[in-house]
């Protein structure tokens, strides 16, 4: 099972090569007993903080997604004194709002097999190995008390016929187990979350800072007692203080610029406390979407996400010949004239087990390799075919059938098929059409990968707490649950089983050894300091006074983190791409220009400050995947694939969690060993 | 067309105590396959080469769900195209030598932060006045416990899906958010979980919505015309019913 060991000649860049690796393993603190009971007995034997020292312990939490919007109503309730911060206008903004196709729990209701321990497995094998069993099996666990809560809010989840809760399939599963509301199901979760974080708002108990970007962490004796904040509407620097600090900031799949992320997403809260100390665990581990709307231009900064539930329908193909795509990219043919003998859907032929609706990993390399041969659909040759056709006919055949009308009436059958699709997944079909003025109805979509998900995050232990104590870590921010890939559905799971079920718990470990901490006094010289460090940092970036602009930097990074650690990379890329993304941050202190001051609204310096953390997130990308030596889930290294072109995953060396602390030049590895007790290590298989 | 080009009439405002005035820029180049924000982006980065500040508007998703985009484009909010945002808005409802005019939301409730962008905190402060289920972490009973019909899920799902932009608001000649307002009033009343409070929360809402200074809604239906979300005023007559119904049946009456 090994491939070839790469060994970096002595060259010129062996000065850029430069790591340092720990070989004691880092502690998970995972408790013990059997896989099933670890959380229940734990949850119920742990230390509590009492109504009445509640009242005087603060919490900070960074974000209101799913992840920090749940964990701030929740804590809120509980009865701490809660700060909320976001960088929006308003926490109904959060990213989560953005999601699509749904959200998994285990509740068996459609009778078809599912189990608590089959979603576990599922993750667990979907993740490629490479997740802490524990942790998906409480996630599993707690899945099914997402979607009870969700209910008694309000969220208004589809339903069936009979008024129960309707459910569909989503990738790298064989069962159903996705709830979702039409293709807006983030929408629908986050507006929950934000008004059951509303609700604690008007009762006092939580107080919220809109438009206030966290920009440092503050660390006093050891622990995390606090955050620096810019107010984005003034430029004012802040000072907060509490007694534990809880990041729900998001990924940082931004990092490669084009991305299905919201413009404004970015990495700079974990970042800066990753420079306070904190440690990333696989920042390689990137999830590329395989159904995005594919680029159209130069002047293009924001990709658009097709839902992975299209693919329940949607049959993925490219045409057989190499003249026929040809033709269709040069105009002279549409997916339309290509006779049905003449396509490849390749999905179905490779992976006839799970066909069209194979793990985003595997579809999304599937797409890479049929368009690198030269079969892509777009003028730039980096697209492929979703179609529908199947579908609607398939629909309106039963559909005709059921009411008793023509079903060999193709135009009825169509239409009424139509309208079934439509019912389905309507607002995503307008979206397509509104981006590329073609209808998908009629002509099969055009799809290619794009950069979806970051499974990396800040390293945390059982208790969502990272090495810094006092400072935890939910929803995409931190690593834990995904492994190196991520099932459709399961992001949403993860933040809000973070933020309702299991932060609110487990930051009591912390928390309770803390009341007799008097208030934090955020005129303490660690704050002053932490305050002084952040103006410094904006006085330097408008000091440079160059002449490029801050977008054109991020744009350059990110097609470096795309071309050499993107879908496929190799030791050789990456060597490279450590020492062009040094270089491009030197410039970038040499000649970045950001316009106006700090003293006011200014969304010029607001991306400069991120830029500049991209800058060097990404650089620590491209060292944690050239340390990786093997393919795995997101993480696709050429040197190491099958005679088939799989991922070729190796166990004995890699089974551990990679988590970096950062030191400008010389980053320093500490590993989790990963144990796995109850499953075993396979090859995965879709075929 | 490949290569149109526009006279941009945009709004400048330093910020929100200072006066502002419209500046006019020119850009050249501009494709139908991009969109409304994507032509701003090429305008500021020009603007930006040349050393100078660029407009400042709101924008995160670009997928017309995040309802931070704005911007009243040639007089209409998000633009001319119905049951479109801003950022969904393309170029290629636009034709070369056109001038276009761009705004931010005009009402008293939402000041100017800066150009283009606005503030609407007041949103967040109608929600938390009561637009919820009061119901904590943990107590919920299992989602399957109540059947809810398929099409009274629909219905509540319908007035559940604005994405709290504010266009009603700026098309409204009264400045009303009303439309908003009932939104999230009608999604929670149409569901059994939500039914409970519907009264009250009808009473508190609209209690907020006049303390932050929108004006009264008098049928004009323009919300529902600019609705990017297609939220229909029927809304505003169910909040009014349950505002009615909570006036008649409590104590403390609100007028
Ligand atoms: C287009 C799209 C569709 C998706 N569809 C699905 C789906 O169908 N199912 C699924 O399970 N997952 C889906 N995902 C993934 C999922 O939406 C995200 O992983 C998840 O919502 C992340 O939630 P979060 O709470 O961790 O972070 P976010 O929702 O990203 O929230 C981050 C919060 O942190 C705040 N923040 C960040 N930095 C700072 C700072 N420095 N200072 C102050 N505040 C800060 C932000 O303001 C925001 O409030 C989708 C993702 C995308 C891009
Ligand atoms: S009702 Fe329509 S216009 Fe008003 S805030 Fe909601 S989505 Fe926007
Ligand atoms: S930017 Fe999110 S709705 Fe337009």
């Amino acid at each position: 099972m090994t491939g070839p060991e790469f060994k970096p000649a002595i060259d010129e860049y062996t000065l850029y090569i430069r790591i340092t690796i720990k070989n004691m393993s880092l502690n998970g603190n995972v408790p013990p007993g059997p896989l099933g009971d670890k959380w229940t007995k734990y949850r119920s034997s742990m230390p509590l903080v009492a109504p009445n020292n509640k009242r005087r312990i603060e919490v900070i939490i960074v974000g209101t997604g799913l992840a920090g919007g749940a964990a701030a109503a929740t804590l809120g309730e509980l009865g701490y004194k809660v700060k909320v911060f976001t960088f929006h206008d308003s926490p109904r903004r959060a990213h989560s709002i953005a999601a699509q196709g749904g959200i998994n729990a285990a509740k068996n209701y459609q009778n078809d097999g599912d189990s608590i321990y089959r979603l576990f497995y599922d993750t667990i094998k979907g993740g490629d190995y490479r997740s802490r069993e524990s942790n998906v099996h409480r996630l599993a666990e707690v899945s099914v008390n997402i979607i009870d809560q969700a209910v008694a809010q309000g969220v208004p989840f589809a339903r069936e016929y009979g008024g129960l809760l309707a459910n569909r399939s989503f990738g790298g599963v064989q069962v159903s187990r996705t709830f979702y509301a039409r293709g807006q199901t983030g929408q629908q979760l986050l507006l929950g979350a934000y008004q059951s974080l509303s609700r604690q708002v008007s009762l006092g108990n939580v107080t919220m800072y809109n438009r206030h970007e966290m920009v440092d962490l503050v660390i006093k004796d050891g622990k995390a007692r606090g955050i620096i904040t810019r107010n984005l509407l003034n430029g004012e620097i802040e000072r907060h203080a509490a007694h534990a600090v809880v990041l729900g900031t998001g990924g940082y799949g931004n990092v490669f610029y084009l991305s299905t992320n919201a413009m404004n997403s970015n990495s700079s809260a974990a970042w800066r406390t990753v420079k306070r100390g904190a440690y990333m665990a696989n920042p390689c581990y990137c999830q590329i979407h395989p159904t995005c709307i594919p680029v159209s231009g130069e002047y293009q900064s924001k990709l658009t996400l097709m839902s992975e539930s299209l693919r329940n329908d949607g049959r993925v193909w490219v045409p057989k010949k190499l003249e026929d795509a040809k033709a269709i990219r040069e105009g002279r043919m549409t997916g339309l004239d290509i006779a049905e003998d003449d396509r490849d859907y390749y999905l179905e032929r490779r992976y006839p087990a799970f066909g069209n609706l194979v793990p985003r990993d595997v579809a999304s390399r599937a797409a890479k390799v049929a368009c690198d041969e030269g079969l892509g659909v777009s003028p730039s040759g980096l697209a492929v075919f979703l179609d529908f056709n199947a579908a609607i006919m398939r629909y309106g055949k039963s559909v005709a059938h059921s009411r008793g009308l023509n079903e060999s009436d193709d135009k009825l059958v169509k239409k009424l098929g139509t309208e079934v699709i439509e019912e389905k997944y309507g607002n995503l079909f307008e979206m397509y059409e509104k981006i590329t003025g073609e209808n998908p109805y009629v002509r099969p979509m055009k799809i290619y990968p794009a950069i979806h998900y970051t499974m990396g995050g800040l390293w945390v232990d059982y208790n969502l707490q990272t090495n810094i104590p006092g400072l935890f870590a939910t929803g995409e921010a931190n690593f834990s649950d995904h492994g190196a890939n991520r099932l459709g559905a399961s992001a949403l799971m993860q933040g809000l089983a973070d933020g309702y079920f299991v932060l609110p718990y487990t930051i009591g470990t912390f928390l309770a050894n803390e009341i007799r901490t008097p208030m934090i006094d955020a005129d303490a010289p660690e704050f002053m300091q932490a305050e002084k460090d952040v103006k410094d940092r904006i006085d330097r970036l408008f000091a440079v006074k160059g002449k490029q602009s801050v977008e054109s930097f991020h744009r350059r990074l990110g097609k470096i983190m795309w071309d050499y650690c993107g879908m496929s990379r190799n030791a050789e890329g990456l060597i490279k791409a450590r020492k062009l993304i040094q270089e491009l941050r030197d410039e970038f202190y040499r000649d970045v220009f950001v316009p106006g001051s700090n003293d006011e609204y200014n969304q010029e310096l607001e991306k400069a400050l991120r830029v500049a953390d991209f800058l060097e997130l990404g650089e620590l990308m491209t060292v944690d995947a050239l340390d990786r030596n093997e393919s795995c889930g997101g993480h696709f290294r050429e040197e190491y694939q099958t005679e088939e072109g799989e991922a070729l995953r190796r166990d004995d060396e890699y089974a551990y969690v990679s988590a970096w602390e950062w030191n400008e030049g010389n980053p320093t590895l500490h590993k989790e060993d990963l144990i796995f007790e109850n499953v075993e290590l396979k090859t995965r298989s879709y075929k | 067309m490949d290569n149109m080009t526009l006279t941009l009439k945009l709004w400048r405002q330093k910020n929100a105590n200072s006066k502002g005035a419209f500046e006019t820029h020119t850009l050249a180049g501009v494709s139908e396959h991009m969109s409304f924000l994507e032509m701003l982006d090429v305008l500021n980065e020009q603007i930006i080469n040349e050393g100078k500040e660029p407009f400042a508007f709101e924008h995160d998703c670009r997928e017309g769900i995040c309802g931070t985009c704005s911007l009243m484009i040639n007089g209409y909010a998000h633009g001319p195209q119905q049951g479109t945002t801003t950022c969904q808005l393309h170029m290629r409802h636009f034709n070369d030598g056109d001038t276009v005019t761009i705004e931010p939301w005009r009402s008293q409730a939402f000041p100017v932060v800066k150009d283009l962008v606005v503030n609407r905190d007041a949103f967040d402060r109608i929600i938390q006045a009561g637009g919820y289920v009061s119901i904590n972490t943990g107590q919920a009973q299992d989602g399957n416990a109540i059947a809810i019909e398929k099409e009274q899920a629909a219905g509540a799902f319908d007035a559940a899906t604005c994405i709290g932009c504010g266009a009603c608001v700026a098309a409204c000649p009264n400045a009303s958010a009303m439309l908003f307002t009932a939104a999230k009033v009608s999604h929670l009343a149409q569901l059994p979980q939500g039914e409970v409070e519907a009264a009250k929360r009808a009473q508190k809402m609209v209690a907020q919505h006049d303390q932050e200074g929108f004006g009264r809604c008098s049928n004009i239906t323009a919300c529902e015309a600019e609705c990017p979300k297609g939220i229909s005023v029927a809304h505003i007559a169910r909040l009014n019913r349950e505002y009615i119904s909570a006036s008649l049946g409590s104590e403390t009456q609100v007028n």
